[in-house]
């Protein structure tokens, strides 16, 4: 079998499920004949994500700044922890119960508070994005850099190599593989963060349309959103897939 | 008389564990001279691996005294070739790279070093394989960039730890061959690099070495010494002489305590 033909055979049974239950989806409800504000069909949904009635580029755009700033803030945020905390056991014995103290808040419940001191505006939904996101970020890198063969460190201590050379030249490429698959989280937590956020208070976003279309059963439009915010996941998880595999391509397929 | 390079006395290590002191080494005695291959042999567990690192500077010894080429050892003596039993390559590094990288952490330009390292994977057999990555080698292959790598600054002194024990027999044959061409076996002893060679192989410490070392179980001592004089170079053919069996034998009734002459050695203990 050829490789495309091998990535085909992959797919195709989740896609033919997928098929399967949009059609049974379309089926049921003109069938049963369900109300469009219980359930709308795919069809319907479709056509609202595509409507001119509202300013889909401009809700999509502000909650996919949301996402991206949310993700990339806990990127660089946990991964400097991360090595700050390998770095120190000082500073890991002093982080690191903050940080799992920091980890038990339901941050969904931070997020009034954040609107509070922040205002409306898309950098109190980054921050909680961020927020949700950054702490498998830290716990991740920091065990990437500490799990490491004694006997890997011993090449470095023969030479005497300082401390900073030992992480650049070999602590932080072996924690790569841990980092990327922790990043995979975060982009999902990012984007938990950004709508949760919209929910709580905002003008604007995806979350704040599910949640005016709440009001005035307005359901195709919420499930349109619904689906945008999908996109945007998607899209960013297939960034940082795309990214693990243009960084470490050594370490596909064990990723931990 | 060639110079003393490595000179050990009452060497002792205790490590600290969660449950309790473990002493691993008691009493170590040794000398070695420059240029010569001293292999350890001995149980799993006696502290060969503890006595090489030691030896290297890499762990601080509990009691004794070590001087390595005339001082005394107390933090990890520069330009030491270090082999393990697993390669330990850097898996995000090419061949190449990984080669070049005791260059790199000794703060040397890797760049003037690149020819030696590429004549290097010449030697032993894996020119073309620059610029693949570890995961691409099998693992006699990668074990050959490990002894690249070990030999890159060309260190007076290769501190090897089984390095060639997760191999399957014919390969080890095969390597142990290498090593001592890359040694410069056949070109006499001077300029020759002075050796450490741990192994639980009797046949393998036999045929590589100078002289093997026998260590007792846990606390690791020295239970004994065996010259092995048997001629250099040395071939396939030299595992077939009665000298060999015979230093194989006493290095056998040492490390199981049985008594000279008596029946009883399972074969594949000596092969
Ligand atoms: N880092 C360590 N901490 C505590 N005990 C150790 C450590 N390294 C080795 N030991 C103990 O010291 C003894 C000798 O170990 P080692 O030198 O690895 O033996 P060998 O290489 O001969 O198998 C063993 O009992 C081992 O459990
Ligand atoms: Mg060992």
């Amino acid at each position: 079998m050829s490789n495309a033909a091998r990535k085909l055979a992959e797919i195709l049974p989740a896609f033919v499920l997928f098929a399967l239950l949009l059609v049974l989806w379309q089926l049921a409800v003109s069938v049963f004949g369900i109300r469009e504000y219980l359930l709308p069909s795919p069809t319907t949904v479709v056509n609202a994500m595509f409507s001119g009635h509202i300013n889909w580029w401009g809700h999509i755009w502000a909650t996919g700044l949301a996402i991206f700033g949310a993700f990339l803030i806990a990127a660089v945020a946990g991964i400097a922890l991360g090595v700050v905390i390998a770095w120190s056991p000082m500073a890991s014995r002093a982080l690191m119960p903050f940080l799992v103290f920091v980890n038990t808040l339901p941050k969904v419940a931070v997020a009034p508070l954040f609107l509070l001191w922040l205002g409306y505006g898309i950098l109190p939904n980054m921050l909680i994005g961020a927020l949700i996101g950054f702490f498998p970020v830290v716990i991740n890198t920091a065990v990437g850099l500490m799990q490491i063969d004694d006997d890997m460190l011993d090449l470095g201590r023969v030479f005497n190599a300082p401390k900073w050379k030992v992480f650049a030249k070999i602590r932080i490429p072996n924690a790569y593989p841990y980092i990327l698959s922790a990043l995979k989280v975060t982009a999902t937590a990012a984007v938990v963060g950004a709508i949760v956020g919209e929910f709580v208070a905002s003008q604007r976003g995806l979350g704040y349309v599910i949640i005016t279309s709440q009001s005035s059963m307005n359901t195709p439009l919420a499930f349109g959103a619904l689906v945008w915010i999908s996109v945007l996941g998607l899209v960013l998880y297939g960034a940082v897939a795309a990214l693990s595999r243009v960084l470490a391509p050594w370490a596909e397929g064990q990723e931990r | 008389m060639p110079r003393i390079i490595i000179q050990l006395d009452r060497v002792g290590m205790i490590y600290q564990t969660g449950s309790g002191p473990v002493e691993a080494l008691n009493d170590i005695t040794l000398d070695v001279a420059e240029g010569e291959f001293v292999s350890l042999v001995g149980p799993s567990g006696c502290g060969k691996s503890t006595l090489l690192r030691v030896a290297a500077g890499l762990r601080p010894m509990t009691s004794g005294s070590i001087i390595v080429d005339g001082t005394p050892v107390t933090r990890p003596i520069p330009k030491v070739g270090m082999v393990f039993q697993a390669a330990v390559l850097l898996k995000w590094r090419s061949i190449l790279d990984n080669v070049l990288l005791p260059a790199e952490l000794a703060g040397l330009n890797a760049g003037a070093y690149c020819d030696r390292a590429r004549d290097l994977l010449k030697l032993v057999g894996l020119a073309g394989f620059e610029n693949k990555r570890p995961g691409e080698l099998s693992g006699g292959m990668q074990q050959r960039v490990a002894l690249c790598r070990a030999l890159l600054l060309d260190p007076p002194l290769l501190l090897m730890d089984e390095p060639f024990g997760a191999l399957d027999a014919m390969t080890r044959d095969d390597m142990n061959l290498e090593l001592l061409r890359v040694w410069g076996e056949a070109t006499g002893s001077a300029g020759r690099k002075t050796i450490l060679f741990v192994t639980h192989s009797i046949p393998e410490a036999v045929f590589l070495s100078d002289r093997v070392v026998v260590m007792s179980p846990r606390p690791g001592r020295i239970a004994d010494v065996v010259d092995i004089n048997l001629p250099r170079p040395r071939s396939v053919e030299t595992r077939a002489t009665a000298e060999f069996g015979q230093h194989s034998l006493r290095i056998y009734d040492t490390l199981t305590g049985r008594k000279a002459g008596a029946a009883g050695v399972p074969l594949q203990a000596l092969s």
